[in-house]
């Protein structure tokens, strides 16, 4: 199928596929479990290698070995099970090993709930797993827009040998839209001088292990490397920031609902804006740049309950603006709830910021 | 005709090991059963963390240091990419009993093909010489200095014995305690790698090393103490293949 | 042609050779190597060439010429 009606999560799964994922554990959890059904007979299908793990902790360090021997590999999760896959991060991080990895973020903490939510937010920006690191994480807001993303993945992934996290929600994973794909990509499993693949002849052997071990400057090397994501992968979609007076921030199934805020308000003739982030990590300053002088302050539309992507837009405006949120936890946000909000506090009477 | 360990093993000009360690002794006949098998350029090996991780930097095969008690999961990972290269997980038994034993129980479950290889030397060596699953009853260490016991540690646990029940291409179990042993040892391992480039499916071999560090054991005393209290208590021989 | 050659930078002093030569022919030498243990040397008369010191090493110290049968 190259074009039709599609549940976000297969679609995801499809584009892993088409994106020349070649291998992928998983375990199952609500609600990623579409990519792990879908995967189960997609993947055989497609040439590939599936196993249904015995835990997420198996999961991604299957990822790794595979990965380590030069497929494009893969593992899916959801909030509880994506806190497990934290260990095997690190060791991607670690051994510089690129790999994808799908979080379907749901409602915490804990178990918490397996409807919509968008919680996992600190979890997948703050470092991931032990040590000193970061991960390039990417929000899509729609089922083509997970396809789109996924595509992506790989290539950056591998640009930066490095994880990339795709964080989509339940909202999105389970809606159907309409979708295209694109053609399918191989990719040759020798292509990488570093993977292992046997040790032929008098040549050195591969050592996948921390690359700190055998690195003179490790700490440039690190520094770096997340300085060039910064610098060159900032994603956004910036709508009606040019004149805005007050700025929606926003990703995910929430930017969704904040487009049609913004259309709404403005046809009150309340001038909002919105900055839809797509990459999370890094996070994309460069979108607070064009705020207009008629600015008066920024809110972030999220569903969380303590406004987990505040900080980052407190950062990315250098407290130079109040920055409130709007976070309604586990029910999706509506539009005209929004717009109130936003009135409200141009209309100062919001007296505390989410801080 | 000469007898030396292989090139893929020696080129380092040695490890770092302690005196009397098996690990050496496995490493070697991990090397001379590829190097029979003409195995040494196709196979890719997972090791565990701390001593068990040690061998990435001793021999010439490609190499992953997975994360502790996780080698059997990156082994079937790299397995499932490159099916028909020899995969090798090589950990110790604090990581394939402990922390690892679901990996090392649901690989055998599914049968995977490749071959798990054990270091039981009955405690974590690298961490200091705490108690671990094979810990015998009344054993001193570091974390049961009055002896392990049912009451304080738990049962001492014979995976061998658990993996007899399952479907598996192959299960060994020697002891690197003295010269007819250690060769009981090297033809398990060539046999299981055989079980493995046959596509028979999950292969496992337990060997009962010394640590004389963490034994407190001059090693002519820990061999003997293999002898004359591990074997009694895990015995070892060929139970499936 | 010499029956073992020996290695004895490698060498750790666990003397697992000593207590398996099944002729007596490895003993401590006196001397020590870089890393400070106290190695070991062969007697060649005595040796056999049985390469029971290779197999019990964990340290890769012996290499073992065994004179081809019918020579």
């Amino acid at each position: 199928m190259e074009k039709g009606l599609m549940k976000g999560n297969e679609a995801l799964a499809e584009a892993m596929v088409r994106a020349g994922c070649r291998f992928f554990s998983g375990y199952p959890i609500t609600p990623q479990n579409e990519i792990l059904e879908y995967l189960s007979w997609r993947m055989k299908e497609a040439g590939g290698a599936f196993v249904q793990s015995e835990s997420e902790l198996a999961a991604i360090n299957m990822v790794l070995g595979a990965a380590s021997a030069g497929a494009r590999a893969m593992t899916s999760s959801s909030g509880p099970g994506f806190s497990l896959l934290q260990e095997g991060i690190s060791y991607l991080i670690a051994g510089d090993i690129p790999a994808v990895i799908v979080d379907v973020a749901r409602f915490g903490s804990g178990i918490g709930e397996i409807s919509q939510g968008q919680c996992d937010y600190k979890l997948v920006t703050r470092g991931n797993g032990h040590g000193d690191s970061h991960l390039l994480v990417l929000a899509p807001a729609s089922v083509q827009e997970s396809v789109d993303l996924m595509m992506e993945a790989f290539p950056l992934a591998e640009k930066y040998r490095h994880p990339v996290i795709i964080l989509s929600d339940a909202a999105i994973g389970q809606m159907v839209e309409p979708v295209s794909f694109p053609p399918m990509e191989e990719v040759d499993i020798d292509r990488d001088d570093w993977t292992v693949k046997g040790c032929k002849g008098d040549d050195e052997s591969k050592k996948i292990t921390n690359v700190f071990y055998y690195m003179d400057d490790y700490n440039s090397f690190l520094r770096d490397k997340y300085q060039r994501m910064t610098e060159n992968e900032q994603r956004y979609e910036a709508i009606h920031v040019e004149d805005a007076q007050l700025v929606l921030v926003a990703y995910g199934i929430s930017a969704r609902v904040c487009k049609e805020a913004v259309r709404k308000a403005r046809s009150q003739g309340v001038p909002l804006g919105l900055i839809r982030p797509i990459s999370i990590y890094p996070y994309p300053k460069k979108a607070f740049a064009e705020l207009s002088g008629e600015c008066k302050a920024l809110m972030t539309v999220e569903m969380s309950i303590t406004g987990q992507m505040a900080e980052d837009v407190k950062l990315a405006v250098d407290c130079r603006y109040p920055v409130y949120t709007y976070g309604t936890g586990i029910k999706v946000p509506k539009s005209a709830d929004v717009v109130k909000y936003a009135v409200e506090i141009l209309e100062g009477k919001m007296d505390k910021e989410v801080f | 005709m000469v007898i030396k360990a292989p090139e893929r093993i020696t080129y380092t000009d040695g490890h770092s090991f302690c005196p009397g360690c098996g690990h050496g002794i496995a490493i070697r006949l991990i090397g001379e059963a590829l190097q029979e098998l003409a195995l040494e350029e196709q196979v890719i090996i997972s090791l565990d963390v701390a001593c068990g991780g040690m061998p990435i930097d001793v021999w010439r095969y490609d190499t992953i240091e997975a994360a502790h008690g996780r080698p059997v999961a990156t082994a079937v990972g790299v397995k499932m990419a490159r099916p028909s290269q020899p995969v090798i997980a090589y950990l110790g038994d604090g990581a394939a009993y402990s922390i690892g034993i679901a990996e090392t129980l649901h690989s055998a479950r599914r049968n995977d093909n490749i071959t798990v290889i054990v270091l039981n030397n009955c405690v974590f060596g690298m961490t200091g010489g705490q108690m671990s699953p094979t810990s015998l009853q009344g054993q001193v260490t570091s974390s049961s200095i009055h002896g392990k016991s049912m009451k304080e540690g738990g049962a001492t646990m014979d995976v061998v014995r658990m993996l007899k029940d399952m479907d598996i291409s192959y299960l060994a179990r020697a002891a690197l305690c003295d010269a007819g042993n250690i060769k009981k040892a090297r033809k398990y391992i060539s046999k299981a790698l055989e079980k493995q480039m046959n596509g028979e499916g999950y292969s496992f071999i337990e060997l009962l090393s010394p640590c004389p560090t963490n034994w407190n054991m001059d090693p002519g005393v820990a061999a003997a103490y293999i002898k004359e209290t591990i074997l009694p208590v895990f015995p070892t021989g060929e139970f499936i293949g | 042609m010499e029956k073992i050659v020996l290695q004895l930078q490698r060498c750790k002093g666990c003397y697992n050779c000593i207590r398996a030569c099944p002729k007596g022919a490895i003993s401590k030498s006196g001397t020590s190597n870089k890393k400070g243990y106290e190695v070991i040397q062969v007697d060649q008369e005595k040796c056999i060439a049985c390469a029971t010191c290779y197999t019990v090493c964990p340290d890769y110290v012996f290499e073992v010429c065994k004179p081809e049968k019918g020579a």
